[in-house]
């Protein structure tokens, strides 16, 4: 491609992603210049005619590109999304799930990439998922009830720990904080923490007379997870394009963050909550585009982008991930009346009584609802021609001038109204 | 008729008893309604001051007749006091926020202005129970602030402590009404207004006092409100809400008559009880903690919540939802001789619709025509007709056979006369079939006018609307003004909906015969004779035919591919793969065996087939680039011309399916025979090593699951393998594949099932688990894990299932239906709060999206202001298109230089 070519291209008003199309295209492709300054030509000509045209009702055709082909998707919850050992929620449940901005999807997963270092290497990577997977005790070594003693036994078996690379002591420490703390046990005594060396650590109850204590008391000490984060049930390491990745069930973005070689700049969770807290409302913005298209696209939905952009930035237009719905968006209108029409209606009235609200009727429902013609489209459009009278030129009574305005009994009295109700709002009328 | 002003905002507040008493036009005191001769009494609840609904009466207070009078309120003196049921939390909040006694805020002005900000700019938030604390005493009179206790429905009470005692004392209303008459008002001794600790609470109290909330006065409703019914024996029916009326009157008269008696305070309390209840059933009857009042059937009352809630309530069912007159309703039949953009419209229907036509000098004959012709038009043959004439004095004539001449000879132009006339071929309609799930599914269509009771289209158009002519309805809108037919024609109509707004591309396009047509025209090579030629160009206007591709023994001959041709658009430029393509990893191009390859230089086929991935809907690769192209106007043209084409191609050959189509040879069993009993032994092996406990579990599953994976994986591909081997036995001779090949409907799966063995039936994406104890059925043995007894059929459809199969298929057939059933109820749901929370937004002229109050949602449309219609499936630019279109061109042009 020559030089000046591509300088062409890069100075033309369209889109990055055209650019580059179009230098993808003809790279390597046997044309002229006056080829070139056609093809040119065509491009920006077509990107013109493809501008949205204004007062188009961009929010309803969403809507509807979203929610039609709602209709065809499956019910089926679970699918085994890439990962045949993770469910994954699909389909309808799952659009509704990331519309409804559920604090916690049904089955929260993320997507663990890895650093450089770690990324090539199926042992480093694995070394990683330890540091994630929740782990509880009793599998670093073996549990037993004394009964005779009324203690709980822990023999740790310190090739497993070497193998997971955590120490004797981070256990000894750790466990029996973590029952304190997590699973909100407190009655034993802390066992001692002198001959570590051995591997055995010894739990007593403080009540020494109960058995079912003592069951208890071993049920915690060998589910009480010592190494990974709490909320990551399982971890899946898998290869792909040439890299290894973390499948998890659970997620917790910020904890993930910290663990070492994970590439925080790719790693992602399906919890879009938690994406708004932890990276910010925009992240959480691409969060709901990306989530949605996915699910979309995996029942074979084609649906355009900006739609979902529309959705996703009407969600997060006040900061904070919102609800499509009574909880959300379609809540907090301004207008009484499209909130009455929408849900709950009864309760809407009455609290803009005594506030003493006033609905300016700007939206559709409320201007449907008193019957007069909505912003939107074509009904947004205030241009009045003034009438001009034409003579006729065939037959003629005389004293009779022709009207020619529309048919229809009433339509004159109407326009007479409509010149007095914009010249009154002080709008301009176009010349 | 449309409104001549525009409402511009409405104002919301509470009804003052002095407004109710101005209003009110009568004091109801009469809890009857009509005396023994069918009259009103006068001051009862049917009293003429408050409106008429008989007709032949007029109102007393207005003197117009039923039809004009819009009914006038009365009004109820009550002897106490009464809670309004839809403000009791606020009743409590008040309660709870402000002194007993001084009726100040129990929060020092500081406090206040922490949370709401300072008072000359009320930007903060506004007060809430929790801002203050429980039980303190007054910070501005220093009395002591008792607890309140709020019980459901409507009872209050204190509770003070006395003697260390806790004493609960209710509150009536006339206490509350007292306390709340002391809130935010203007001290009569210093002179300061305290109505900012009203509006710290967001509450306006120049429109809604407090005290409001608790009603002295009761407005009554007009009777055309609440319409009386005259029952088949003449008894009159009342409505819901005059049922209560007369139950709040007779309690409130007896409570005044009681109290004026000086009655004892337990009746006087009961009464008031009694009272309230009644006042709070008739503004709610779903109040929890409330007995609903019923009818004398049993059936709760309607009363005003009822009224405007729900779905039939009066926001969403008839404010938000109108009726129509205007339109019509039958079932839907194709017909592929019609044109995209057309309808086929019964003539009883035409003739009982009309379109008004003003009368000028220009159509006054045509107009005087139709009216002499009168509301009957018997056949197609006659003229068309009008069933009105509208007076310059507004009033309607009805043509009848009597005043056709009369009539005709009144109408002049110039002054006003309207014809309403029959619908006549061309008219222009809105035509929709429900759900109407997206802008698709209302188009405007051009009329015809035909014999038959069902309205007629193009099998092309059902995508869009989703339609099938199995039983289907659908609607039809006749647009009665100008502005509107302009609308349908322009914006609304078929051609300007080819592309979906959803993807951008054609979402209108060939489907089942159309593709298998054009399939069977187009694929490989073939030779036609002149006669068979013009029949299948026989719907399409040409001139002349293109040189013969061969003659022998002197007849020419032309192939399949220029006989397409024909229809293309003479520059028309493009490379892509049919839908029959397999994706091999070498393409051999216009070698393809399938001839998948499809190349279209200058409007001439070189090579390829033409199948769904071409024309069909949704996909329609030709169809989508001659709209970006051409536009929509030659789009709709190639629609037309291609579905003929086809229909005609598919009518040369002959095209059916029947049983004999599935059979396969012994061989082929023997062969699908041999694949399952394999599968079966093998899945018998598996589950003998998962018994074993040898059964390697993979990571996260228990061995069970792992072994049921293993099963469907195996069962699974044993069924596919039966698949092939059918597959390999039949050709494209064989309209099933050559159906599921093109894509014009069925996929391989379908012959599978048919031919070969129907496979898994899977509940939840599992094997069939649920039955008797332990197993699925009575004929397999406890705890059988074996292929049959967990559903797996390995007969065909055409073989026939044996008994436990079939139960097995409709166990697994079940599924599909509760799915479906669950799936559009939610999804209906989805996609109302999805319009309800977008519907207010649109492009401004800037290019930013906006919702219609001002707010900025995007500062430019889908970050590049590309409309997803008119974009080719999402990018703002066909590259590819110009491309191949500037370049081919080129080079053509060279070649032809040469």
């Amino acid at each position: 491609m020559k030089p000046e070519h591509l300088n062409a291209i890069q100075e033309t008003q369209i889109p990055p992603k055209t650019k580059e199309q179009l230098i993808d295209k003809l790279e390597g492709k046997d044309y002229s210049d006056a080829q070139f300054d056609e093809i040119l030509l065509r491009t920006n000509d077509e990107y013109q005619r493809t501008r949205i045209e204004p007062c188009e009702a961009v929010g309803v055709i969403a809507a509807q590109s979203i929610g039609e082909p709602g209709t065809q998707m499956t019910m089926r919850t679970f699918h085994y999304a890439g990962v045949a050992e993770i469910n994954v929620t699909l389909g309808l449940p799952r659009l509704i799930e990331i519309m409804d901005a559920r604090k916690e999807p049904s089955t929260p997963t993320m997507t663990v990439f890895l650093n450089d270092e770690y990324r090539g290497d199926r042992d480093k990577a694995r070394e990683v998922s330890w540091q994630i997977e929740a782990a509880p005790l009793h599998e670093f070594g073996d549990i037993t009830i004394d009964m005779e003693n009324m203690q709980v036994i822990v023999h740790l078996n310190k090739a497993v720990c070497d193998k997971r690379k955590i120490s004797l002591e981070t256990i000894v420490e750790t466990a029996p904080k973590k029952i304190k703390d997590k699973r909100h046990y407190r009655d034993f005594e802390d066992p001692p923490t002198s001959d570590i060396d051995s591997g055995e650590l010894i739990f007593l109850p403080k009540d020494r007379e109960s058995y079912q204590n003592l069951f208890h008391l071993a049920e915690h000490v060998r589910n009480v997870i010592v190494q990974g984060l709490d909320d990551i049930e399982r971890v899946v390491v898998r290869k792909e394009g040439g890299e290894y990745i973390l499948y998890t069930e659970g997620s917790n973005l910020k904890d993930v963050f910290e663990v070492e070689g994970v590439d925080t700049t790719r790693t992602r969770t399906n919890n879009i909550s938690e994406i708004a807290s932890v990276l910010g409302i925009e992240a959480a913005r691409r969060a709901i585009i990306n989530e949605a298209l996915d699910t979309l696209k995996e029942q074979g939905i084609l649906v355009d982008v900006r739609h979902l952009m529309l959705v996703a930035d009407m969600m997060c237009m006040d900061g904070e991930v919102k609800q499509i719905g009574r909880h959300g968006i379609a809540g907090e209108k301004e207008s009484v009346l499209s909130r009455a029409a929408f849900e709950v209606t009864v309760n809407h009235l009455l609290d803009a009584a005594v506030t003493n609200e006033v609905d300016e009727l700007n939206g559709v429902t409320e201007n449907v609802i008193v019957g007069q013609p909505i912003q939107l489209g074509t009904g947004d459009v205030k241009l009045i021609a003034r009438q001009i009278k034409v003579p006729f030129s065939g037959e003629k009574k005389p004293n009779c001038d022709v009207d020619e305005r529309p048919i229809g009994p009433d339509e004159s009295k109407s326009q007479i109204s409509n010149e007095e109700r914009l010249a009154g709002e002080g709008n301009v009328v176009p010349a | 008729m449309p409104s001549p002003k525009r409402v511009g905002k409405i104002d919301f507040g509470l009804l003052s008893p002095k407004e109710i008493r101005t209003m009110s036009v009568r004091k109801i005191i009469w809890a009857d309604t009509y005396d023994d001769d069918g009259f009103p009494y006068p001051q009862g609840l049917m009293d003429l001051h408050l409106g008429v609904i008989d007709p032949g009466l007029r109102c007393k207070t207005c003197d117009q007749k039923a039809s004009d009078c819009p009914g006038h309120f009365g009004h109820i003196e009550l002897a106490k006091p009464v809670i309004h049921v839809g403000y009791t939390r606020l009743i409590r909040k008040l309660l709870r926020v402000f002194c007993r006694n001084c009726g100040r805020l129990l929060l020092s002005p500081n406090e206040v202005e922490k949370v709401v900000g300072t008072e000359d700019d009320l930007t903060g938030d506004i007060l809430t129970e929790k801002d203050v604390k429980k039980e303190r005493d007054c910070p501005h009179c220093g009395a002591p602030q008792f607890k309140i206790n709020f019980e459901k429905p409507t009872t209050f009470s204190e509770v003070s402590i006395e003697e260390g005692k806790k004493i609960e004392h209710k509150l009536t209303p006339a206490d509350i009404r007292a306390r709340l008459e002391r809130i935010g008002v203007r001290d009569p001794k210093t002179g300061v207004d305290y109505s900012y600790e009203l509006k710290a609470l967001g509450l306006n109290p120049d429109i809604a006092r407090p005290e409001w909330t608790i009603s002295t006065v009761l407005p009554v409703p007009p009777v055309t409100m609440r319409p009386s019914i005259i029952l088949e024996n003449g008894q009159r029916s009342e409505d819901d809400l005059t049922h209560k009326l007369v139950d709040i009157i007779r309690i409130n008269q007896r409570f005044k008559e009681n109290q004026d008696a000086g009655a004892p305070q337990l009746i006087i309390e009961d009464l008031w009880e009694l009272l309230q209840y009644h006042v709070t059933t008739y503004l709610d009857n779903e109040v929890a903690g409330c007995p609903p009042a019923r009818h004398r059937s049993g059936r709760p009352l309607k009363t005003l919540s009822q009224r405007l809630k729900g779905k039939d309530g009066r926001f969403r069912g008839s404010l938000s939802g109108k009726r129509v007159n205007f339109s019509a309703r039958t079932v839907i039949s194709p017909d592929p001789h019609l044109s995209v953009g057309e309808v086929g419209v019964p003539l009883a229907i035409a003739n009982e619709m009309s379109i008004p036509v003003r009368v000028t000098h220009q159509n006054m004959e045509e107009l005087k025509t139709m009216v002499l012709a009168g509301p009957d038009r018997p056949t197609l043959k006659h003229p068309c007709g009008a069933n009105y004439v509208i007076r310059p004095d507004k009033r309607r004539i009805k043509l009848a056979d009597g005043n056709l001449e009369t009539v005709t000879e009144m109408i002049e132009p110039g002054t006003g006369y309207v014809v309403e006339r029959h619908l006549r071929d061309g008219d222009i309609v809105l035509f929709n079939r429900q759900p109407s799930l997206h802008r698709m599914s209302i188009m405007g269509h051009r009329i015809k006018v035909m014999d038959g009771k069902t309205f007629r289209l193009n099998p092309a158009v059902c995508p869009p609307y989703n339609a099938d002519f199995d039983g289907d309805e659908m609607n039809l809108h006749v647009p009665q003004t100008e502005e509107a037919r302009a609308e349908a024609a322009l914006l609304v109509s078929v051609q300007e909906n080819i592309l979906s707004p959803r993807f951008g591309g054609p979402i209108i396009g060939g489907i089942h015969d159309h593709i298998s047509g054009i399939f069977m025209l187009t694929n490989k090579t073939r030779w036609f004779k002149k006669d068979d030629v013009v029949y299948l160009l026989q719907d399409y206007d040409f001139d002349t035919l293109p040189e013969p591709d061969k003659v022998e023994n002197g007849i020419e001959y032309w192939t399949n591919k220029q006989i397409f041709s024909i229809i293309l658009p003479k520059d028309l430029n493009m490379v892509f793969k049919a839908s029959s393509c397999q994706n091999c990893t070498t393409c051999s191009k216009e070698e393809c065996e399938r001839d998948a390859y499809v190349k279209i230089i200058n409007g001439d086929l070189i090579s390829g087939t033409i199948d769904k991935k071409a024309i069909g809907a949704f996909d329609g690769q030709i169809l989508h680039r001659i709209i970006r192209l051409y536009d929509m106007r030659n789009a709709s043209n190639f629609i037309d011309c291609f579905t003929k084409l086809s229909i005609r191609s598919i009518m040369i050959d002959g095209f059916s399916f029947g049983i004999d189509d599935e059979d396969l040879t012994h061989a082929e069993h023997r062969q699908i025979e041999e694949k399952l009993t394999y599968a079966e032994n093998d899945v018998d092996r598996r589950i003998k090593i998962f018994l074993e406990g040898e059964l390697e579990p993979m990571p996260g599953r228990t061995a069970e699951e792992t072994l049921e994976m293993q099963i469907m994986q195996v069962l699974g591909k044993a069924r596919d393998e039966t698949g092939k081997i059918a597959e390999q036995h039949l050709g494209l001779e064989n309209s099933a594949v050559l159906m599921a090949r093109s894509g014009a409907r069925g996929s391989m799966l379908n012959l599978t099932q048919m031919a070969g063995c129907v496979g898994q039936q899977s509940v939840r994406g599992e094997r069939i688990m649920r039955g008797y104890d332990e197993r699925t059925l009575p004929h397999f043995r406890k705890q059988e894990r074996g292929s049959a007894a967990h559903g797996f059929i390995s007969h065909s459809y055409k073989g026939g299932l044996n008994p436990t199969e079939f139960f097995f298929h409709a166990i697994g057939g079940r599924e599909g239906l509760v799915d479906t059933a669950v799936r559009t109820s939610q999804s209906g749901y989805l996609q109302r709060r999805m319009i309800n929370a977008l519907q207010d937004l649109k492009v401004a002229y800037d290019e930013t999206v906006r919702t219609t109050g001002g707010r900025i949602i995007q500062f430019r449309y889908g970050e590049d202001g590309t409309d997803p219609m008119k974009s080719s499936f999402g990018e703002p630019v066909d590259v590819t298109a110009i491309v191949e279109a500037v370049l081919k061109e080129k080079a053509s042009e060279e070649a032809e230089a040469r």
